[in-house]
């Protein structure tokens, strides 16, 4: 049985909205692409090749001084439900638990984790180190992850190319291999019907979106991750930079929208915003996505000082802990999966309200 | 401007495209655009990468780059053919195997094919230097920077060179 208690923090001390403007940015993540010289690529690699990627890396783990006190996981060890668990904390990509599934018992793929850090083994490329933060803080993100990556180079061969830069099995991802993201909560453009013209914006300055879950993911809730589409060419801080930029333009465009519906809708605004925060506080039953999309118009009635008391970080909270694989983890599956997200919503908000 | 289609809405989306060798230009809003199946933001963003590698290949006159499809990496033994229905390269020697095809590929996706950010510093062999003595190095082992130097004049690192030099004159 998967120990999450031995994460430090849970893997989830983004949670607690400390990072700047975190009422709309949720969580910057960085990741940066690494794989070793002469070991083939995932869709050549043999078993062998997987188990001596993961005996490199956790020695090269063990060594290194940002990731002690760390803990690993496995993925061969888990079960679909662990493991979607770790995905759903953002731990795990996606395309770790496809590679874990696809290649049952003898995928090598593991994820090495410490308090700020952690490193997905055997996923798309042999190594994706990540980090992930509270609130806007890209240049906190990535001194943590390039102390890591150092100190992991110093006793990990790496493919680095002179002209080419770090080598991936994808070259979408080669030069820097880093993709820094931001998970943002748009509702005020999703209600003003700006965000068709902000995100074909964002696509023209070099910036892609996705759903909560990266790659291929639905949009639901109004949170959108935005991240730079192209890793060659541009410096790491170069890369930041020009997100940074765009990020701040976004939330700037976001904190206008609000301020019209405010001025001219304060009244349906209101209601909305107290409709959801009703229907999370009595209903006994509750969808994920209608929970999500709830959770959205708080969110916002939070950040327009509409609902008082209730803090960000008991909505980050709800929006972890209400998913799937967590409400299972939570007791026994017993009940139906929407009446129990109901039940925890209900306590949460209950304490919540108690204590203010 | 008003949408060239309904005459209502605002124009928003510009289409250039060449037809038959002349430039026309559209001028649309977003719903016209949608029904005409101009593609939006939504729709090249997941766009994939496998669909636009094949789409390389496909369209106008086959091109003289073509007939190398098969040849394989020396090293993992991956073809051009492999990794245009894959998406993913065989191995990091790929690069050099199909040099030619990614560094237009890599223009492509990214606007440029030169790393301009951190560099690697490569690792010396292990049967010449034991790794831990190479983490050391880092932080200017005198003995072993010379040695880096070595390695770097060999392997024509110039840039490299110039910065172990540089780092051999402080300690000296």
């Amino acid at each position: 049985m998967m120990d999450l208690t031995l994460v430090p923090d849970g893997g989830l001390g983004w949670l607690d909205a400390s990072g700047p403007m975190a009422n709309v940015v949720l969580s910057t993540r960085i990741r940066l692409a690494r794989n070793l010289t002469s070991v083939p690529f995932a869709t050549r690699a043999a078993e062998t090749d997987r188990r001596r990627i993961l005996r490199d890396v956790e020695r090269a783990w063990q060594e290194a001084a940002t990731a002690r006190g760390g803990v690993r996981f496995l993925l061969d060890e888990l079960s679909a439900d662990e493991r979607q668990l770790l995905h759903e904390r953002h731990l795990v990509s996606k395309e770790l638990m496809a590679a874990a599934a696809e290649r049952a018992g003898q995928s090598g793929a593991a994820v090495f984790l410490s308090a700020h850090v952690g490193v997905m083994v055997n996923e798309e490329d042999h190594l994706r180190l990540q980090t992930l933060v509270s609130g806007f803080a890209p240049g906190q993100a990535y001194g943590q992850l390039d102390r890591l990556d150092h100190e992991l180079g110093a006793v990990l061969p790496y493919a680095f190319h002179r002209e080419f830069g770090y080598l991936t099995a994808c070259p979408t991802n080669a030069g820097t291999g880093l993709r820094a993201s931001v998970l943002i909560h748009l509702p005020g453009l999703v209600l003003t019907k700006e965000i068709a013209k902000v995100l074909q914006g964002l696509t023209q300055v070099g910036l892609t979106f996705r759903g909560l879950y990266g790659e291929g993911s639905e949009v639901v809730g109004n949170f959108f991750q935005l991240s730079n589409q192209t890793t060659l060419g541009k410096s790491e801080e170069d890369l930041l930079d020009h997100l940074g930029k765009i990020v701040r333009q976004v939330v700037a465009y976001e904190e206008q929208a609000r301020q019209v519906l405010l001025r001219d809708a304060s009244t349906i605004i209101e209601d909305k915003v107290w409709r959801a925060y009703a229907t999370l506080r009595y209903a006994r039953r509750l969808e994920f996505e209608e929970c999500m999309n709830l959770l959205s118009g708080v969110r916002l009635g939070v950040g327009l000082k509409l609902i008082p008391g209730l803090s960000v970080y008991t909505l980050n909270k709800l929006l972890i802990f209400t998913q799937p694989a967590h409400l299972a983890a939570l007791e026994e599956r017993t009940t139906h999966d929407a009446e129990l997200r109901a039940v925890y919503v209900r306590r949460l908000l209950d304490d919540e309200a108690a204590a203010a | 401007m008003k949408c060239e289609h309904c005459s209502e809405r605002e124009a928003v989306i510009h289409l250039t495209q060449i037809v038959n060798n002349s430039v026309t230009t559209m001028h649309l809003c977003e719903p016209c655009a949608a029904e005409k199946g101009v593609e939006t933001t939504a729709s090249v963003a997941k766009f994939p990468l496998g669909d636009f590698l094949a789409s390389l290949g496909k369209g106008g006159s086959p091109e003289p780059a073509e007939t190398g499809l098969d040849i394989p990496c020396r090293v993992c033994g991956a073809t051009l053919r492999d990794f245009r229905q894959a998406g993913r390269l065989g191995c990091a020697r790929c690069y050099e195997s199909f040099e030619p095809h990614l560094r237009d590929l890599l223009r492509r996706l990214h606007g440029s094919a030169t790393h301009v950010g951190e560099v690697y510093r490569a690792l010396a062999p292990a049967s010449a230097a034991p790794v831990p003595a190479l983490a050391r190095g880092r932080d200017g082992d005198l003995a072993q920077l010379r040695e880096d130097l070595r390695r770097a004049v060999e392997t024509e690192n110039f840039e490299l060179a110039a910065e172990l030099r540089d780092k051999i004159r402080v300690l000296e």
